[in-house]
Formats: structure tokens, sequence, C-alpha cells
């Protein structure tokens, strides 16, 4: 059901990871993907899926939890890994007419999927342990040079918090009025392509007018509290690094170094 | 046609870490044409339970028997519970989506296959039930209508599928006093006309005790209470208990009794309580 959708959604749990940083964490996931991209044989990846497995391990969310996190990019997954199989010239393993499954093929197809898993399970993991609101807050600090270019960062932040903040509402929105036209004896499960789109129309307009609803009283409420944009705008929790903070963010560091040796000398 | 709930258990989000027990091995009948209300405070679990009956949700245990079929069994078609059992959502007026009233009216009949001539005469008649001018309403838009109007629009376009069961999850929530009022004769008139099941969930206690030949009462995913209004309204302490109340007259019968004049026991509607104080005054 629509309900399992898990990328992006924080899990509940107290660990060292979720308490890092979140300007240390985005900028750790953004190295941890750079290295993934650097890596160009299965040893670099014992590197880089061993830090992952301490930082899964570390941040204590339930590997199925992950592991749902992947459902959607599953068949992404096996398009690539079939593209890689049978698109790769080399040494044949098997030949059946016009198919050929070499060495080489399987190999690619292997390497890419591990990364792919990898990338998903890496930035997902900071979704996960990062609460959508302070994730923004970090993004709006690490933008915040960009102020010099008369760029509105906090704007920016503000946008994607709320959008952020709106995903479950939205989502909880929908599954109500799916199910009130479900009781109305809507399908959406069978027909051909374009019934299943027509399907959409009883669902999406109802959808829409509550999005506009919500976005009025919301932006309504925050006039009432008299927002006004960024400038001058101070927190209630300032970010401060930590000790913890710097650990990982050397730990990290030192894992880019490794995986650029392994690269060169291995 | 009759509805037997035998042992329904139903736990949210199985497996994650937040599950939760949202129902627990819940028994009850519903007899033919009987009007049930069901109370309880905020998350005890009444709207999952009324999912339950249309088949939206599946019962981790239990069995559901509506007239002769176990929508509970797997691969029941729903379209056939779907036909038996209307339910009315919490604020159905956010489900409108058609350019006019009429065609709006007419998604659920079309959706269970219903002629098309039938449909239309079917509109007029549901219409009709829920006090709107056909002339006046069926070629708008349902966004033009005011708040009471697209509440009425929506029942009528569950009424419109003809259902035995009629489920309605507050359905007088938000409105103001006359739309509220509106609404409960709405509710009788239909029952009148139709001679089916009507349940339906209501915070407000008068509504209950005016309306229903039988009220359930839920707390924390048990059904703990089970009886006529009269029965239900005795038991006053156990209600206040589970943060529930009496309605209104009932209350000033009980606070005159806690004050030590003597009153009858059982009054629940506005009726009664001005019978048992003009009684009361007389002998004085």
């Amino acid at each position: 059901m629509i309900r399992d959708i898990t990328l992006g959604q924080y899990y509940a749990a107290e660990s060292v990871v979720h308490r890092v940083d979140p300007r240390v964490k985005i900028i750790a996931t953004l190295l941890f993907i750079a290295e993934l991209f650097i890596v160009d044989d299965f040893k670099g990846f014992i590197l880089c899926g061993g830090a992952m497995a301490l930082a899964v391990a570390a941040s204590k969310v339930p590997l199925g939890f992950i592991m749902r996190g992947l459902k959607p990019i599953l068949f992404i997954l096996m398009f690539t890994f079939v593209l890689n199989i049978f698109m790769i010239d080399g040494h044949i393993l098997v030949k059946l007419w016009f198919i050929k499954i070499t060495k080489e093929g399987l190999l690619t197809a292997a390497f890419m999927a591990i990364r792919l898993i990898l990338l998903i399970i890496g930035s997902s993991l900071l979704t996960f342990t990062t609460k959508p609101i302070i994730l923004t807050d970090g993004i709006e600090k690490l933008l915040a040079p960009l102020k010099a270019f008369k760029v509105p960062t906090h704007e920016i932040a503000m946008m994607m918090s709320i959008a952020l903040r709106f995903i479950p509402t939205l989502i909880e929105e929908t599954d109500k009025i799916m199910k009130a036209q479900q009781a109305r004896g809507a399908d959406f499960e069978s027909g051909n392509i374009m019934q299943r789109a027509k399907a959409l129309i009883p669902i999406l307009v109802p959808l829409f007018i509550s999005a506009f609803q919500i976005a009025q009283d919301l932006a309504m409420a925050m006039e009432a509290r008299c927002y006004r944009g960024g400038t001058g705008r101070t927190r209630m929790h300032a970010m401060k690094l930590m000790r913890r903070d710097y650990f990982v963010a050397i730990g990290l560091v030192l894992l880019l170094g490794l995986v650029i040796l392994e690269r060169i000398y291995l | 046609m009759s509805i037997q709930v035998r042992n329904l258990t139903h736990i949210y989000g199985k497996g994650q870490p937040d599950s939760q027990l949202a129902l627990e091995n819940i028994n009850f009948d519903i007899y033919d044409e009987e009007i049930v209300g069901i109370i309880g405070h905020t998350g005890s679990g009444k709207s999952t339970l009324l999912q339950h009956l249309n088949g939206l949700l599946k019962p981790e245990e239990g069995t559901i028997v509506v007239g002769n079929d176990e929508i509970t069994a797997p691969n029941f078609p729903m379209r056939n519970i779907r036909k038996k059992v209307g339910l009315v959502f919490q604020y159905p007026e956010y489900q409108l989506f058609e350019e006019t009233v009429a065609l709006d009216i007419a998604f659920g009949p079309k959706n269970l296959g219903m002629p098309e001539d039938e449909i239309w005469d079917r509109i007029k008649e549901v219409l009709e039930m829920v006090d709107l001018d056909y002339d006046e309403v069926a070629d708008k838009s349902p966004f033009e209508l005011s708040g009471g109007q697209k509440r009425r629009v929506a029942i009528a376009g569950v009424l419109a599928m003809k259902p035995q069961v009629l489920i309605l999850d507050e359905p007088t929530a938000g409105l103001d006093p006359k739309a509220h009022k509106s609404i409960l004769e709405m509710i009788q008139r239909v029952h009148e006309k139709e001679k089916n099941i009507i349940i339906f969930v209501s915070h407000n206690m008068e509504d209950i005790a005016n309306l229903s030949d039988k009220v359930m009462v839920m707390d924390c995913g048990k059904l703990v209470m089970v009886g006529t209004p009269k029965e239900i309204f005795a038991q006053r302490d156990r209600l206040n208990q589970i943060g529930l109340n009496v309605p209104p007259a009932a209350d000033l019968i009980y606070k005159l009794k806690d004050a030590g004049i003597p009153m009858a026991d059982g009054v629940v509607s506005m009726e009664e309580a001005e019978e048992e104080l003009y009684n009361y005054l007389r002998k004085k």
C-alpha cells in the first residue's frame, strides 16, 4: 500500500548516527557517494561496504527497514543488471542463438548493482537518521555562503522543509481519498494504462484541492506568527560541531584516502 | 439482513517499530433495520472498525458476516461488498471531484455497473432524500456549493449505490447547528425510506440518544459496552471513566439526583427529562 513508502522517511531511534551534526552528515553522504564512483573494482567495495555496515550498525535502524527502501528501485536494479549482462563483449560463457553472456558482462553487472545498492542505502541512511527539518537546517547552513551572490538560501531551505514536512500529510490525504473513492466502487488495480490513468482523476482532483487548501492555511498561520523571511532570524537550537562530528569527518576523509590508494595501487 | 462480527482484531503497521493494536477481539451483532450509534473518544478504533465493515481494511484475525456473505473470506469480491455496504467517510465533501453534482453522484453507481437510465432516476431519488433540489444543483459544480450542501451531495453519492447498510463516520462534524440538524433529519428520512441498517459515529451524545436503537462504546480498541441508549446512558460513572459523557438532558437529571432531589432512573431524552421535572414539581 501507499503507506509502505519509506524512502526519505525518518526512523526514530537513539543512536550516535542520529546525533551527528546534519552538516557533517550531508557532506559525509556526498563524500561517500563520490567514493563509490572512485572505486573501480570489487576490492574497493569491501572498504565502502565495510564503512557502510559500520554506519548502519551504529544507526540502530533495522536491516529490514533499510531493505524496504530498496524496493522502489528494484526494477531499475534488475534492468541495469540484465542490460549489462547482455550488452558487454568479452569471453563468452553461455551462448544461445544471438544472446550471449560474457564473463565481463556478468562482472560489470554485479559491479554496477553493488554500486547502486550502496548508493541508495548510503543516501537513505541520511534521511532515516535525520529529521527532515534538521536536514534542511543543515542544508541552509551549508548554502549560507551563497547569500553573497544574492541566492535566497533561507527561502529555499524553508520551501524544502515545508515540502518535506507535508509529504506524510499528503500521503495520508491520498490514502484517505483513495479509500473514500474505493468505498464508492473505484478500482485502481485493474484495466489497461488508459483506464488506470483515468482512474486517477478521482484521486488527483480532491488531492490538489486539499493541497491548495493546506498551503493557504499554512501561509496564513505563518503570517499570523509574523514570519517575514530569513533576515535577522535566530535559532533556538544553534548547530554546534561536537567531538563525534570531527570523528565522523576524519573517518570519511580517511576512507576517501584509502579508496584512492586502493584504486592507484591495487 | 444482519451483520455478525466475531473476534475481530486489527494491528496497524504490523512488524514495524510503531505498530499498534487498533482493534482487539471485537464481537457484536447488528440486526435488520437497526440504527446503531458508535461512541468513543478519538483513537479508540471507531473509524478502523467501520473500514473493516466495508472491506477497506483486512482484519488480522476474526470474521465479518454481512447478510449471507463472509466478507473476510479470502478472495471475496470487493465489488459485492461495496454494493451492500456504503461507507461515508469523515468530511466526505473532500472526495468530490466531478464537473457537476449529478456526475459526481453517478460515479459510485457507474463503478458498480448500474444501467445508465437507472442511474439518472436514482440521482433524482437520492437528491430528494438528502433534501437538495434536482433542478437547482444537478448541473452545478460541486465546488460552488456551501459546506453543508457539499456534504449532502457526498452522502448522496454513497446512497446512490443503494447500500443495504449505510455507515456514516461523524456525519455532522464541523457543521453549523442548522446544517447539523438537517443532516440528522436526513439520516432518519433515509432510514424510513430505504429500511436499511444505519451505523453512525458521533461525539454528540444527544444525537446518539435520539437516533440509535443500539449504542456501542469503544475504548482503546475494545468494544466495552453494547446496549440500548437507556442502558448505556444509565451508566454515567463508567462513561465518565473512559472520557465520555451522557446527553445534556440526562446530565441535568443526574446532577439533580446528586443534589439529593429524587429523580427516576433511565432518563435520556429531553422529553423524558421534561416529563420527570414536571412530575416532580407537581408532587411538590
